[in-house]
């Protein structure tokens, strides 16, 4: 088994879930090789090169790579992979961009959110909003894979000592070019890999209000999400959203404050290992996946809750 | 210019999906179906972008079995032209989908095709990515915000960290995410209309195209349940469940 991994990184570093996905290729078993793509990502090499389990790293650096445009990294990704048995990819919005395309142009499936690994053909796939999991199996020569990141628990980000090899760009397409970017200012942890979740819905009524969200979050050092409900509200932006379609978090800790649990939501926090609800309506949905729930108006809970962690 | 939308046949988003005790898939009989609702977004920017005088004609294209004319009619009522029917029982992997969609794309030459960026049924989330591979057509995944110059089109895309825009030539493949717009209900004068507009079906075979692929679903499990938690009466109660039962703050 051999298996290829683009590496996500920004400003200069690895974006942790590369180190999932290691952890799912080490599930499979065989060499693992890490691409790092980008301009002037030396850094990002010399880290990847460090991650334990990591036995080479293919450098490329070239202007094509500095944003995370899909056809230049799956025209890259395509110029080494059938030399892999397995080509793999975070779940992210930039994994997602890219992995079906390298699957398309090798005439292969592509095998998207994998949640375990059964074997090395075999592997099993939430549908449905994760009310059903498929075991599905590939007989393709290349398996092109995106692993769902919270699936998988990060390995260790020092330990390997694997050589850095550089690798020739592929020409750049003409199609396609980066305008610019609104990217959220937070000093709160990423979502998708925060110790502890707070996220908020509609019954927080505006954008003002997730300021009670925002002092507890600090007081937990937790990252803050939110139901689609709420953003499409506009009380906070989109990178918030938690669900189906949304991100997918698995926190030690997620409390849902005003958030009926739909199955789209629940879809994307419901393998939290403990779950709190604050809810005022006890038949809300959110009660049943909730490990502690709270039937209260989270407007006197919120500041209650704010103080009690003071103490 | 004539834009291509996809409209996926699936499960409705309110009805609970249950796993068929033979763990070959999920109950779809007597069961509501609906547009998938990433594809009602794509029509409704499709129409947007006509109603603006960008194009002349919106096709929807829907791949799947004889029911699936009703998803079709559902985009005409909308205000959609014409429908194409690939008509097939099998449910096809999003690879032999982007093929038969690349089938479409050459006979009819779309100077745009919008799709959803993730069918609700099976989440893969694959489809407009890799008919933009497999046709040479740009890619713009996410979409949020879609504005034409030109032959170029600027298009806003929903990230990681927030938001991208890039600038795509024409002609391109859009994938609808759900702050692009918010769809419109067809009106009842206009499903009687849809009626009478153009269906074409074509069973799959025709399109000479292979559907085969090298992946299968083995078996459908239930996922694993959570165990019943408790109601606390107090925040108090709370915090003093986190800190010394859960042991999480
Ligand atoms: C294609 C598609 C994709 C979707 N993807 C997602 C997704 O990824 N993520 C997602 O979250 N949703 C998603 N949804 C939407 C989902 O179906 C629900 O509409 C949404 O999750 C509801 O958000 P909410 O719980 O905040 O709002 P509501 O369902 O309106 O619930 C608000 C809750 O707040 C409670 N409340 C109100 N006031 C107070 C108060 N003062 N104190 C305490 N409690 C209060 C109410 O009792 C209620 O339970 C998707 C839907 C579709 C169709
Ligand atoms: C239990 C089960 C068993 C299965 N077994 C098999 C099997 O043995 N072999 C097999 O090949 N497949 C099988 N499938 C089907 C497969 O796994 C996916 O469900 C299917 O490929 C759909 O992908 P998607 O819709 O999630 O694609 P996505 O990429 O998420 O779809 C994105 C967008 O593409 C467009 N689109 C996708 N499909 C269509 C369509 N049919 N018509 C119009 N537009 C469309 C829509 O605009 C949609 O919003 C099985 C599925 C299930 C649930």
């Amino acid at each position: 088994m051999s298996i290829l991994i683009l590496a996500e990184h920004e400003g200069g570093a690895l974006r942790p879930a590369t180190l999932n996905v290691v952890a799912a290729a080490k599930a499979i078993g065989g060499d693992i090789t890490v691409l790092v793509a980008g301009h002037n990502a030396g850094d990002v090499a010399t880290a990847a090169g460090q991650i334990d389990g990591v036995s080479k790293v293919l450098h490329c650096d070239d202007a094509a790579y500095e944003h995370e445009l899909a056809e230049n990294l799956s025209a890259l990704v395509l110029s080494i992979a059938e030399s892999y048995t397995h080509v793999m990819f975070a779940a992210t919005a930039a994994g997602k961009n890219v992995m079906p395309r390298v699957a398309a142009l090798l005439d292969v499936s592509a095998i998207s959110d994998i949640t375990d690994v059964v074997s090395d053909d075999t592997f099993i796939r939430p549908i449905y909003a994760g009310n059903a999991m498929a075991t599905v199996k590939s007989t393709d020569k290349v398996k092109v894979i995106g692993v769902r990141t919270t699936s998988f628990e990060a390995g260790a980000e020092s330990g390997g000592s694997a050589a850095i090899e550089s690798l020739a760009a592929v020409a750049a397409s003409d199609l396609v070019s980066f305008v610019g970017q609104e990217l959220s200012k937070s000093d709160r942890p990423e979502l998708t890999s925060a110790d502890i979740v707070i996220s908020g819905g509609r019954g927080m009524q505006s954008g003002d209000n997730f300021v009670m969200i925002d002092e507890i979050a600090a007081k937990l050092n937790a990252a803050v999400g939110a139901s689609r409900a709420a953003v499409d509200a506009g009380f906070v932006p989109n990178e918030y959203q938690v669900g189906q379609t949304g991100k997918v978090v698995a926190p030690n800790l997620y409390i849902a404050v005003g958030i009926s649990g739909a199955i789209q939501h629940l879809a994307g926090m419901k393998d939290s290992k403990v779950i709190v609800a604050i809810n005022k309506d006890e038949e809300a949905p959110i009660f049943q996946v909730a490990d502690y729930g709270l039937v209260a108006d989270l407007f006197d809970a919120l500041p209650e809750l704010s103080k009690a962690l003071d103490g | 210019m004539k834009i291509l939308v996809g409209v996926k046949r699936v499960l409705d988003y309110n009805v609970k999906a249950r796993v068929k005790a033979d763990k070959s898939g999920i109950e779809l009989a007597n069961v509501k179906m609906s547009m998938n609702p990433f594809d009602e977004i794509a029509v409704e920017e499709a129409l947007r972008i006509k109603e603006a005088g960008n194009a002349e004609e919106v096709i929807v294209v829907s791949i799947g079995p004889s029911q699936s004319q009703e998803t079709i009619r559902t985009g005409l009522a909308m205000g959609a032209d014409r429908g194409i029917l690939i008509e097939t029982d099998d449910l096809l992997e999003p690879l032999a989908i982007a093929k038969l969609f690349k089938h479409v794309v050459e006979k009819e030459s779309p100077g745009l095709v919008v799709l959803g960026k993730q069918a609700i049924d099976g989440d893969n989330n694959q489809t407009a990515q890799m008919l933009s591979a497999l046709t040479g057509m740009a890619q713009a995944t996410f979409a949020s915000k879609v504005e034409f110059d030109g032959d170029h089109l600027n298009v806003t895309r929903e990230v990681d960290a927030g938001l991208e825009t890039i600038r795509v030539k024409s002609p391109a493949i859009v994938s609808t995410d759900l702050r692009l717009n918010e769809p419109r209900y067809a009106k009842l004068p206009n499903i009687m209309k849809a009626k009478k507009k153009p269906l074409e079906i074509i069973p799959v075979a025709d399109t000479g195209v292979d559907v085969s692929v090298g992946l299968s679903v083995v078996e459908v499990n239930e996922p694993p349940e959570r165990e019943a938690g408790v109601i606390v009466s107090s925040v108090a109660e709370l915090v003093e469940k986190l800190r010394n039962e859960a042991k999480v703050i």
